[in-house]
């Protein structure tokens, strides 16, 4: 596995990670009614698109690219 | 005899020999890592139920500071973008480009480990002391008018060394109150200020510092971040060598430099890769 192929493992589950993090920061809201845990789940969720956005750039950048 | 497949790859299998030794070295790096994760889920599901301090060996939660974990998180997966750019960079030949983000990668480790010191300071300076009478509070100690420090681990304070050097009372700048989820207790009115509270060591049952030997999730706490962060410092030196001295070889052999890059860059999604499932497992849930 290349290292194009592992970025693009990197990126999925770091989105992974940030759709559980908007989650759980939203979940926390709801118990809470903090600002800060909306701002979080909110933050979490831009960086969702941040990321796929970003993903879309990479693997249009290294398209002559071997995955092995 | 010039050893075959040092950066060209070998035809039938596609791949040169730096990649099989280091996908072989990820595969060990796997079961290590593996390992000290399935000892943190058993020490917790093991756990008493309850909520630490007020249960001695309950999990304790919310202890860690999620908003420097997540931006910890964000320098990784930052630095993670950089590397896999700085090889792409090559593969385009373009060492200007090469080097300024590979610089960027090496700020964002440093900044990571930093970041993650100024986490231990807090941690090594937070004390959790139970009292005879049952009750248990935690903070930030203060013994003759100093805080204990950091690197110093002789200035870690027990219930022996008070008695030993005759402390009659100590300072603790009392935690707010959490629910059982971690969470800090919001009181309508109520200062969210730390208020010191004094307390004679004659009252004093346990004093410790949230420190592996004061907690299972303290000790395992420490081991899987401070294991991770030994991996960031070598990936981060490695990295900075790749940069400067060792970028001369970009002029004798580009092919085989851009396939050092591309190790390098494969351990540093490891290690990112790890930070990746440690923040929420450690901080969240």
């Amino acid at each position: 596995m290349s290292l194009k192929a592992f970025h693009v493992v990197f990126v999925a589950a770091s989105v992974l990670l940030m759709a559980f993090l908007s989650a759980w920061s939203y979940q926390n809201y709801r118990e809470s009614g903090s600002s800060t845990d909306l701002a979080g789940s909110v933050g979490a969720f831009v960086a969702i698109l941040a990321l796929a956005f970003y993903g879309r750039y990479f693997l249009r950048k290294l398209k002559n690219i071997s995955y092995l | 005899m010039e050893i075959p497949y040092t950066y060209k790859a070998r035809p039938d299998t596609g791949l040169y020999n730096a990649k099989v030794g280091i996908w072989l070295f990820l595969a060990s790096e796997i079961m290590l890592f593996g390992a000290l994760f399935s000892a943190y889920i058993l020490l917790r599901v093991s756990a008493p139920d309850g909520f630490w301090p007020d249960v001695a060996l309950a999990w304790p939660r919310g202890l860690l500071n999620i908003p420097i974990g997540t931006f910890n998180t964000a320098v990784l997966i930052t630095s993670s973008v950089t590397v896999v750019l700085a090889w792409a960079a090559l593969k385009m030949n373009n060492f200007a480009r090469f080097r300024w983000l590979m610089v960027v990668t090496v700020i964002c480790a440093f900044a990571f480990l930093g970041i993650k010191s100024f986490e231990y300071n807090d941690k090594f300076s937070h004390y959790v002391v139970r009292l005879k009478d049952g009750k248990a509070v935690t903070g930030h100690l203060e013994v003759n008018g100093k805080h204990p420090g950091f690197w110093n681990f002789a200035d870690q304070w027990s219930l022996g060394r008070l008695e030993a050097e005759k402390v009659e009372h100590i300072e603790i700048a009392v935690d707010p109150a959490r629910d059982i989820h971690g969470h800090v207790k919001h009181v309508e009115g109520a200062s969210h200020d730390h208020a010191k509270q004094k307390i004679a060591t004659a009252d004093i049952a346990f004093l410790g510092s949230y420190t592996p030997a004061t907690h299972p999730f303290f000790a395992v706490y420490f081991l899987i971040t401070a294991l991770h962060g030994l991996h960031v410092l070598g990936g981060a030196l490695v990295l900075a060598y790749f940069a400067f001295p060792g970028a001369k070889m970009w002029k004798t052999n580009p092919e085989q430099f851009t396939n050092r890059i591309e190790v390098g860059g494969l351990f540093w999604h490891f290690v990112d890769l790890v930070w990746i499932f440690l923040f929420p497992v450690v901080y969240l849930l």
